[in-house]
């Protein structure tokens, strides 16, 4: 036993020492990046800013997703915490700047801020001030399978109304084809039917107004409605069998599979179907299309708004500068444009689109810059419990467990509890 | 140490002393002081650091609106056991304890009993299958829960195969709500009834048989020495099998989240799963810290009654 001691003890040292020899600073980044390609660009962009900067040392470290938002909170109590975490926007944000647990970097990012898009930065500003930057952006939508699709003769971009999705399921169904692939156990893939039924019901107009606490809140008629439409879906039985005992990245597969017509999913799972399908190739590109999520007759929606994720950086309390340089040499037009050309993100840097080089990507990208109104992902903007709130009914809804009328009620008491 | 003080006892005893300084040089005669107070401080410190202190905190977080970050302000007192007591699913998760503790008490230990009695016996192959019943137990809860979530996939799993051979539909046990919780009831069951066989096998193992031999002597059949000798020596294992069986039951978490994570519509829940789940996950430490003296005081008033009622003689 000794000599382990004996041998923790030196490594302890040499590790010591290195550390004092090898850096002046270190900028710790915590990430929840799970695809080990976009990793490793990123390692490579760690690495060549640390060549540009001697004397400053970028430390990578990964939590998982969940276990992320879990772990945060003591995270951030800690004095040792990391100096850029992973952020969705919206109340968890929001949450965290009232805490004072996050650097104000308004001053320091001045004038490159301009480089970015601006609905992108808003996202991480409250009051004026900025406290992250963001690095990608995401669309929801409806990606089909051409083949099962044109099988039951059903024609993908002939689907704009929520009543033209409704008689696709029912023609698909009648065709022996699982019409729709969902990750319920999850439970959030579920709830982008709910909300994004209330973008398209009520527009930007009325989430503010439900934010307000006008017009009943999310017990409000918006919300009850996009309940009852999701329901006459749910009750067509759309999704594969034993859809709620899916988690996404099965659902994801099963799609990659070949084995549903459609999913609504963030437009990342294009390329991530990929990796989870069974044999690890998936649909081709050339398989897949995509449709934007169809109108609401008599909605308040435009058809650009759209639903997504804003995701960014932030920068804890106490950091050292180097962090906020690190973070604009990570999210400038050369870096965004690199990953843009993998395909891994869409971009939030004014001109790295043109990286951009798959008609898919570009459609998206088109897609984004045209909205008006962009909607962050409900389970991160109205924070961690309400968002949560709304996953839970939807998937109660999908089950069959739940009035849609309840699930408003449940939210707006949610909501009025606070966190 | 037992005897020393006793044979103190008588000297202690003759010298018209108060009671308790007495005691307090019976203490020091023997050296028990110093053992006193070199170590329990330690061991205090500890309990106090890690148990008394959080349980305090939790019950002092409980009453704030609070979602772990900074310090907790917003105080709102008992609103936060309200909310719970209005969560539907805080009251599927205190129904789901009670199924496992009843399925533990009606099937899970009479199964254990059983097939202690049977293998208590000395014949060829015993020692192996006493081996192989208690394996499940020593599986890590998340390996068990992962693994049958593999059997009980709708499309992969052995479930769905087995149904298959019959050309039944192919059922999705977890993602049911009528079915989820069963399903992880029978993995809790045979997960965990190894281990009290192999506590009933290690009583019978230590019984006198010359007990045994008297009943038979005396023309007993086997039903009634099974009834009127074996169970009653039994009797103080199975008070303790039962114990156990109930204090697991209300801490069961690892087994469910591999599983189910609680779902579908939190049918599944245990209620320290819907603490994680409702508390932690959606950083409401006010409200999770509730959950958790709620959780805290029915263990403790289960264990000091039970205590008091059942293991009193152990």
């Amino acid at each position: 036993m000794r000599w382990l001691d004996r041998l923790g003890l030196a490594v302890a040292t040499l590790w010591l020492a290195l550390g004092a020899a090898n850096a002046d600073t270190t900028v710790k980044w915590l990430h929840i990046e799970a695809n080990p390609a976009q990793v490793k660009i990123w390692e490579e962009v760690a690495r060549s800013y640390e060549a540009a900067h001697p004397g400053t040392r970028i430390e990578m470290q990964f939590l998982e997703n969940e276990a992320y938002k879990a772990k945060l909170p003591t995270i951030l109590q800690s004095k040792d915490r990391p100096n850029i975490i992973y952020s969705w926007a919206g109340g968890v944000l929001k949450s965290q700047i009232e805490a004072g647990v996050l650097e104000d970097i308004t001053d320091q990012i001045k004038g490159y801020s301009d480089s970015l898009t601006p609905a992108a930065l808003a996202a991480f500003s409250r009051d004026g001030r900025i406290y992250g930057l963001p690095t990608a952006l995401s669309q929801v939508g409806f990606l089909y399978n051409k083949e099962l699709m044109a099988k039951a003769k059903v024609d993908a971009a002939g689907i704009k109304t929520w009543d033209d999705l409704l008689a696709a399921v029912k023609t698909l169904k009648a065709a022996g084809v699982t019409p729709i692939v969902a990750g319920g156990a999850d439970k959030w893939p579920l709830h982008f039917y709910w909300t994004h039924l209330a973008v398209r019901i009520g527009g930007k107009a009325a989430f503010d107004a439900a934010l307000r606490g006008e017009n009943g809140g999310f017990a409000g008629e918006t919300f009850q409605k996009s309940g009852e439409l999701f329901k006459q879906l749910v009750d067509l039985q759309p999704f594969q069998n034993g859809f709620l005992g899916f988690k996404n990245p099965q659902a994801v597969g099963y799609f990659g599979d070949g084995k549903a017509a459609m999913t609504l999913a963030i437009s990342t799972v294009y390329h991530l179907q990929r990796a989870l399908a069974a044999d690890k190739k998936g649909l081709a590109e050339d398989q897949i299309g995509w449709f934007d999520f169809p109108m609401v007759p008599g909605g308040k929606g435009e058809p650009s708004d759209t639903l997504g994720g804003i995701t960014g950086w932030l920068v804890t309390k106490g950091s050292p500068k180097e962090t906020v340089d690190f973070l604009k040499f990570f999210v400038s037009k050369d870096v965004q444009t690199r990953l843009a050309a993998g395909n891994f993100i869409i971009p939030v840097v004014k001109g790295a689109d043109a990286g951009l080089n798959n008609a898919f990507m570009k459609q998206i990208a088109a897609n984004l810059s045209k909205s008006r109104y962009h909607q962050n992902f409900y389970d991160q903007s109205l924070g961690p419990s309400v968002g949560r709130v709304v996953n839970d009914v939807t998937a109660e809804i999908a089950g069959g467990s739940m009035a849609p009328k309840d699930a408003a009620e449940a939210i707006e008491a949610a909501w009025k509890q606070g966190n | 140490m037992r005897r020393r003080a006793d044979s103190l006892a008588p000297l202690t005893a003759v010298q018209p002393q108060p009671a308790w300084p007495a005691a307090l040089r019976g203490l020091l005669a023997d050296n028990r002081l110093a053992v006193l107070v070199l170590f329990l401080p330690p061991a205090l410190l500890l309990f106090t650091l890690f148990v008394v202190l959080p349980i305090g905190e939790a019950a002092w977080y409980s009453g704030f609106n609070w979602n772990g970050f900074g310090r907790p302000t917003n105080w709102i007192g008992f609103d936060n056991y309200r909310f719970v007591l209005q969560t539907r699913a805080f009251w599927l998760a205190l129904r789901n304890n009670g199924l496992i503790i009843v399925v533990s008490l009606l099937i899970q230990l009479p199964l254990a009993l059983a097939l202690a009695l049977m293998l208590a016996e000395r014949f060829r192959g015993a020692v192996a299958l006493r081996m192989l019943f208690f394996l499940p137990y020593i599986l890590a809860e998340i390996a068990t829960g992962l693994i049958f979530s593999f059997v009980y996939d709708g499309d992969y799993g052995l479930v769905a195969s087995i149904w298959r051979l019959f050309g039944a539909e192919t059922p999705h046990l977890l993602a049911s709500t009528d079915t989820a919780m069963l399903a992880v009831l029978i993995v809790i069951v045979w997960k965990y009834f190894g281990f009290h066989m192999m506590l009933f096998i290690a009583a019978l193992q230590g019984m006198d048989r010359s007990l045994i031999e008297a009943a038979r002597v005396d023309g007993a059949t086997r039903a009634q020495l099974l009834r009127h000798v074996v169970i009653p020596w039994l009797y103080p294992t199975i008070r303790l099998s039962v114990f156990f069986a109930i204090v697991g039951s209300l801490q069961l978490f690892d087994l469910v989240m591999p599983l189910t994570r609680g779902g579908p519509a939190d049918s599944s829940n245990t209620l320290v799963s819907f603490l994680y789940n409702n508390g932690i996950s959606r950083m409401r430490v006010g409200y999770g810290s509730a959950v958790g003296v709620i959780l805290f005081v029915i263990c403790v008033s289960f264990a000091f009654t039970y205590q008091r009622w059942f293991l009193r003689d152990e």
